[in-house]
Parts: structure tokens; sequence; C-alpha cells
């Protein structure tokens, strides 16, 4: 029982990242009393990310010093359903946020909105491939929710993170240079591109001479100086290098902090609480609605917390697991394919290729941004006949050059030494001429790929760990064979001195000890039917209305892109529902 | 929010200082090799001080120094890993985050995992380099005449630490490829890293390899493809050379 109980509020949000500040601010504007609760520190510019600290890639982009630390809560991970899950014990593959801002603050700031064929990738694969062609065990599903529907949320988001890229579809009419494969937009990005570095300029022109249809990467680092709607102020980004796994200094990459919390921190109607880790969330007697939620404070004290709507906003696995922790909905059982909560769990599957060039091409890896380079989507989605090759999904293929940090960013040709003067050689001769083409990679939804409680590990409270079962299919290790043939083809075509491809094979499994993403995705899925979905398609939980679900968490599958687009898009989509109807008759289900 | 642009605009004017002075001293793109090949006459402020290791103990401390000496050893090309001072670096580590695994999730049960699942060991890294350096002398001492990993001949040395490396070297206390892996791991983290965590001392390592460190304001670089940047390294805690 917890010792201390908090006067109610309106609406509790559970962790405080991008999805988090979204509903602060569209909840406090609808009038509501809103609290936050995060388990992790207050951070802000200056201090946390103030220059020159934050350039210390041992501390931050090595020892993780922004993310998530696992010796408190960490998941469990088993290929296969007869294995014993072990702890994912470093981080390595993908890197959860915490403290105020979330993994927002740590972001590189890729941003992509999906392709219309994306949200409804099931009925769009029937309708070209036949039934036949998605195989038994792969539980493809539509969002629920149209590319038209998500339009002005997606547009919204990019004025308040002002995006700087180029349109590749204004209303139907296709804009050059722009991604033609893109749903039509109702307005041009915010901001013109970022600058091109000398490896995007070499990948422009090798894409384009192979017929490809090279485009910048829209980035949320500010091209110029931008106001967006809340008054917030970004300054141009200075392609420092220090993107991802770091704060930015210079208030060019769009953050929570820069972006929203400004306006948000200072309102009568809205109070975070920091370092509060919510446990559950609590139910009714009947298990029909919630009532708030349980947390553990900064002292190690238990509070309940009542709050007449509850969100959560605590990233992909952390939602999964207050679910499966409080009752909410039905755990999903991969024997009888029963049950909603944990189902269809996905990552993504990336190649690349490291390019190393001759002396008089000199690459200056250093100058990046966490989002600068040119990108392809020939290879993405349904963007191409999958017919012959006989895999469902692609991926986004790109030359994006994030910084050269010595330690982790160095690529060296194949045979070169891991020690010893031949090392010290090789990393002399090449850091400064390296270049890569990279590919991120959707992964499908299958039957055995799924996330329950572990049943042997718990985390600091006692309670226990998300348990992941999680392997690569055939069918993403076709994928993502077919994809790094193409990233080669490209490559090749820049004319290195030589390369190095690196993509899985068959056979190969999950590994968790190397960086791949941290777009996780699933486990409490969205859609237009409660026995395969856990959330309706305004993300409110099917079993408990007065539940809210934001993030990845809620796809049904992963695609070629990275997720934040679609998660904030999600966030202005549910909230406006949230405020338009659900307010006026709270309690009541929208769908 | 003009407070907080006039701290930007001051920014951008003090770092861009740095570099103004640090090609008034003369400094080149790349460093002539000859002056690291010989660290005494690199002279001045890259001459390893006297450093007292907080976490090993003598013994323990020659086998650090010995193997940071062959993993990145001195020659013509640039800095040794002792010249960078790695071995002070990898001391420092162990009363680190890394070296309790402050961050790491170390709850038991402990399992034998494919490699796939990352370190699932008991031991934090400090236990795990106390374990392995006591078997590896312990095995060169059976294997060479009773002498220690440090006293072995740079030839021998290397033959000890590829196998490590591949494991073809076990030791029963320890698993030889874990120790090795961590080793390595932190040597290279110390020639790289910022000076501050005291290893790449001067910024030498990245002198070497032409990282111009933190100073983390390309604006002007973007627009200039082909051409090498010019500009020496600075640290977290200012110009070095
Ligand atoms: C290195 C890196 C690079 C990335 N690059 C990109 C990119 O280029 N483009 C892109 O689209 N996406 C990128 N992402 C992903 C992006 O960061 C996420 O999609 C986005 O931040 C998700 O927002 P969220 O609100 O769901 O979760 P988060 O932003 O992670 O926020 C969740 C918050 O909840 C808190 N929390 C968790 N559990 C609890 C609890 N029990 N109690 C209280 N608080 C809790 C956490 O501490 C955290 O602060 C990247 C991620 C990383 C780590």
């Amino acid at each position: 029982m917890a010792s201390i109980k908090k006067p109610s509020v309106d609406a509790v949000l559970v962790g405080f990242g991008w999805t988090g500040a979204i509903m602060g601010m569209e909840l406090t504007d609808a009038g509501l009393h809103v609290l936050a609760l995060e388990r992790g520190e207050m951070r802000d510019t200056v201090p946390d990310f103030a220059y020159p600290r934050i350039t210390d890639e041992l501390s931050y982009g090595i020892r993780g010093k922004l993310f998530q630390n696992l010796a408190r809560e960490t998941v469990t991970v088993r290929h296969n359903l007869g294995d014993t899950a072990l702890p994912y014990r470093q981080l390595g593959s993908f890197l959860p946020g915490d403290g105020v801002g979330g993994a927002g603050v740590h972001w590189n700031g890729h941003h992509w909105r999906p392709l219309p064929d994306d949200l409804r990738l099931r009925s769009k694969y029937e309708e070209r491939y036949g039934k036949k062609f998605i195989p038994a065990g792969m539980q493809l599903q539509d969002f629920g929710v149209t590319y038209e529907e998500m339009e002005p949320h997606f547009d919204r988001f990019e004025k308040i993170a002002g995006i700087s890229g180029r349109a590749g579809n204004i209303r139907g009419q296709i804009q050059p240079g722009g991604n033609p494969f893109e749903g039509a937009r109702s307005n041009d990005f915010p901001l013109p591109p970022l600058a091109s570095i000398n490896s995007a300029l070499l990948f422009e022109k090798a894409a384009r001479e192979l017929g490809y249809h090279p485009f910048p990467q829209a980035a949320a680092n500010a091209s110029k100086a931008y106001t967006n709607p809340h008054g917030a102020q970004l300054g141009p980004c200075n392609f420092c290098g220090f993107c991802e796994r770091y704060g930015c200094y210079n208030y060019a990459k769009a953050s929570p902090q820069t972006t929203l919390l400004p306006t948000l921190l200072h309102r009568d109607n809205f109070e975070l609480r920091t370092r509060s880790h919510v446990t559950r969330v609590n139910m009714s007697a009947d298990g029909k609605h919630a009532t708030g939620v349980t947390y553990i404070d900064a002292q190690g004290r238990e509070v309940e917390q009542p709050a007449d709507l509850v969100i959560l906003c605590a990233y992909q696995f952390h939602n999964v697991r207050l679910m499966l922790l409080s009752g909410i909905g039905k755990p999903y059982d991969p024997a009888t394919g029963q049950g909603v909560v944990g189902r269809n769990y996905a990552y993504q599957l990336n190649s690349g290729v490291s390019l190393f060039f001759d002396k008089d091409q000199p690459m200056n890896p250093f100058v990046g941004a966490g989002a600068s380079g040119s990108v392809i989507d020939d290879f993405d989605g349904d963007n191409f006949d999958h017919g012959p090759l006989g895999f469902v999904g692609g991926a986004s293929i790109n030359c994006i050059t994030t910084g050269g940090r010595p330690i982790q960013q160095m690529a060296l040709p194949e045979g070169a030494p891991a020690w010893g003067g031949g090392w010290k050689k090789a990393i002399k001769d090449n850091y400064r001429y390296t270049a890569s083409v990279g590919s991120q990679g959707s992964v499908m939804s299958y039957r055995e790929n799924y996330l329950d409680l572990d049943p042997t590990y718990k985390d600091a409270y006692g309670q226990p760990l998300l348990r992941m079962t999680f392997d690569w299919r055939a069918n993403d290790i076709a994928m993502t064979q077919f994809i790094s043939s193409r990233c080669e083809q490209i490559a090749k075509a820049m004319a290195p001195k030589s390369y190095r491809v690196n993509a899985r094979k068959p056979g190969d499994h999950y590994d968790l000890r190397v960086y791949q993403s941290t777009h996780n995705t699933g486990g409490a899925v969205m859609g237009t039917d409660p026995s395969t979905s856990a959330i309706n398609r305004y993300l409110q939980a099917w079993d408990v209305p007065n539940v809210f679900v934001m993030g990845a968490s809620a796809f049904p599958q992963n695609f070629g892109y990275n997720p934040t687009g679609m998660v904030t898009g999600l966030a202005y989509w549910s909230a406006k529902a949230i405020r338009e109807r659900y307010l006026k008759s709270p309690g009541g289900a929208l769908a | 929010m003009s407070h907080d642009s006039a701290r930007r605009g001051f920014l951008r004017r003090s770092i861009a200082i740095v570099p103004a002075t640090a090609v008034a001293a003369g400094c080149s793109p790349t460093p002539p090799p000859a002056a690291s090949a010989q660290p005494t006459a690199s002279a001045g402020n890259a001459t390893p001080a006297a450093y007292t290791p907080r976490y090993f103990h003598p013994p323990e401390w020659a086998f650090v120094q010995a193997a940071v000496a062959r993993l990145i050893p001195a020659d013509a090309e640039g800095p040794s890993g002792i010249e960078a001072g790695v071995h002070e670096f990898i001391d420092r580590q162990m009363d680190e985050v890394f070296g309790h695994a402050a961050i790491w999730y170390t709850q038991g049960p402990f399992a034998d995992a494919p490699p796939e699942f990352g370190y699932q060991g008991r031991l934090p890294p400090r236990d795990v380099y106390r374990a392995g350096i006591a078997a590896c002398d312990a095995h060169c001492r059976q294997a060479f005449d009773g002498k220690t990993f440090a006293q072995l001949e740079p030839a021998r040395q290397d033959e000890v630490l590829a196998g490590m490396e591949t494991g073809a070297i076990v030791f029963t206390d320890v698993d030889s490829k874990t120790f090795f892996g961590f080793l390595l791991q932190n040597t290279k983290e110390g020639y790289l890293a910022d000076p501050i965590h005291g290893g790449n001392r001067n910024g030498v390592a990245w002198q070497m390899i032409g990282f111009p460190g933190a100073r983390a304001d390309f604006a002007d670089w973007v627009g200039r493809p082909g051409v090498q940047y010019p500009l020496p390294p600075v640290t977290i805690a200012g110009p070095q050379a």
C-alpha cells in the first residue's frame, strides 16, 4: 500500500519525452490540470548539454550518460519460444531514453512521414500480390488510420520541430529534387534542407546516374534560425558532429527542450515531477477503468496519484510493460494467437557499406549533423515490385554523416588489424577518408516475435522485467540481402578505393551487442479489431477507456524509416480526439 | 530567449578564437610523424607525467603498461599508447561507471550464453581485470621460465595477447577472451577519447588521425567538398598545442 496519496489531477502523463511533452501542451491547452511523472532527472540545454562538456564522446556516446540506467530496469531477450531469456545487461542494440525530454534529447532528428501504403500494409499487399504472398506466421496489419487523416498532424509536428527538408509532393504535385514516393503534403517543410557534405554529394550523383531518386534527408536539425508556433526559437545547426547520443548545445536540434518546454513548463495548470518512477496503473475494482498511478518518488517512497485520465508516454517497451503489470488488456499468447498486449513486437534490420577513399578525396567525417545527408526511397515500402523478389518490406538507403567521433565511428577496411602497429596505421590512413552508405530496413511482425513478463528476472523495485522473444525471420534476411546489393551498387558508383559490405546472412541471429536502432515497435498495437489490437485507432485502450497509449508500441509492424514523425503525428491525432470528443463524455469509448 | 541568443553569440565567438591562435602557432594539418616516433623529442607537455595508479597493484600495473605498449606500440606512425597515457586512462576507468558496471544490469541468475547476448558474467570489469592479469601472469610464468607478461620479449607478448584474443589460451577463473576484449576496448577508448579522461594526452592521437576534437563547429566547412580540414584539435580543456 502506498504511504502517500496526492490530490487528484485531470490527467497524468507517465514519462516525459516527445509524446509526454506533446500531450502536456495539447491537454493543458484544453484547460486540463496535467501532471507529468518522469522517472529520470530534470534536463535542459544549459547546464546539461552545454559546450564544451557535451562534446565528450566517452561519457555520452560510449558510456551512455543520457540513456536508461539498466541497473534499475532492463529487458530480457531470447531468440525462440523454447529458449531461456537472458538480461540485456549492457546497452548495445537499442538505447532507451531517460530523464526530461526522453530519447528526444539524444535522437538524430531524421524526420519521416510513413508512406500512405505503410499504414495499410496488409490491404496493399493483398491487393497487389494476392493473399498467398504473405507468408504463414507473418501478422501484417493495417494501422486503422489513413495517411490522409494523419496528414494535418504530420504537418503540425513539422512546424513545431522546424523540420528542414525538400518536399517531394505538395498537394499531389511532384516537386523536383524531393522524394517522389512520399504522400501528398499540404505544405512544404518550414525550413530548406541542410547543406550537403561531400559524401552526400557523391551519393546523390551516383544514385541519380543509376536512375534512382535521391533527395536530402529531412532533418530536425534546423538549417536556419527558426521560431515555432509556440514561440520557441531554434538556432542554425553548425554541423558540430555531436548529435545522436548527445544533447544539442546549439539549440538547433528539435527536442522537447527546444520546442515545447519553454512554454509548457510555465503553465499554471501543468506540473512536472522528476525522479518519479511509475510502477503501475491503478485500476478500479471491476478492472474497467483506471483510477490513477502508483510511483516511487526520489526518496524511494511509494506514492499514489489519482487521475481521471492516464496517458502512457513511457516509450514502447515501458508502455507495454506497464499494461502487463497493471492488467490492462489481455496478454498475448503465441501458442494460441489469442490476447493482444505484447503482440507484434518488431524492430529494424539495417545493412551498410563502408567506403574508403584516396587521399585526394578527404571526407572530413567530423563535419556532420544528426540527419545531414542524402537518401533514396526507391526500394522502400512498396515503391518497387516485390512480386519476383518474394519478400515483404524494404528499406530507405542513405548516405548520412552524423559525425566522425573516433572511438565509435572509426571504420576500417577489410583485413585491417584490430590492434598493434597495423591498427594504428590503419586508423591514421583511413579516418579522414571514409564515408558510408546505410540502409534502414523494415521488419514485419510474426506470430512468435512478442513481449511478455519474464518469469525470473526483476527490476530494482522487485517487479518482473519485460521479456522479448525475437529473432530475424527468413523474410527479413531476404529483404536485407536484396537491399545490401543495392547499397553496394551505389557504393561502387561512388568510386571509392575500396569498400566493405556489412549485412546479415541466413542463419544470423539477432545480436544485442551492436547498436542497430532505438526503433522498437509494437506490443500495444493500434487497429480497428479488438482481437488483434490493444488500442483503438485513437490510441485508447480497448478495455480501459480512460487509458491512452502513445508511442511506437502502437505500430502493427515496422517500416524502413525512423519512427518519430509517425509517433508525434499520432500523439497530435490522439490529443485532438481527446479534446474534441473524449472530454465531452469522459470515460466513453471513441471507437 | 534573448539571453540565450546572446550566449550563443558568445559561444560562436569564443570558439572561433581558438583556431586563430592555433594557426598562428604554426600547426600543420598533418603533424610530422617523426615527432611522435621519439617521445622525448616531442618534449614539454607530451611527456607522460608520473602517475600513481589508484586501482592496480604494482605487478598489475606492470602488466597494464606492458600490454598497452604492445596494443598500440611506439613506431614512426604516431604516438604510442603509453605516450598517450592510455594506461592511466585504464586505471581511472576502474573506478568509474565502467569499472564498477554501475549502469549494467548485474542481477542473477547467470548463465552461459552465445556471444550475441553480450557479456553475461558475474564480475564487474575491474574484477575481470584483476582476475585476468593474475591468470595471464600465472600462464606466462609457467610457459616462459617464471617470467611475468611484463618481463617477456615484445614478440612473445604479442603471441600471448593473440592467444587471449582468440581464446586459445584458456584461464580457469576468468574467460581470457572476455578479459582481452575489455583490455582492447579500453585501450582504444583511452587513445581516442578526450584527454579529460586521462588518455590521448594533449590530443596526440587526434592529431595523428586528423580529428579536430571539441571544436564542434563546422558550419563553414560544409560547403567545401574535397578540401582537407586544416586546423589541429582542441580538447574540452582547450587548445593543447
Ligand atoms: C540514439 C537515438 C537516435 C534516434 N534517432 C532518431 C531519428 O533520427 N529519427 C527518429 O524519428 N527517431 C529517432 N530515435 C527514436 C526517438 O528518439 C523516439 O522515437 C522518440 O523519442 C519516442 O518518443 P516517446 O515519447 O515515445 O519516448 P521517449 O522520448 O523515450 O520518452 C519516454 C520517457 O518516459 C520515461 N519513462 C519510462 N518509463 C517510465 C516510468 N515507469 N515512470 C516514469 N517515467 C518513465 C523515460 O525516462 C523517458 O524520459 C532515436 C533514438 C535514439 C536513442
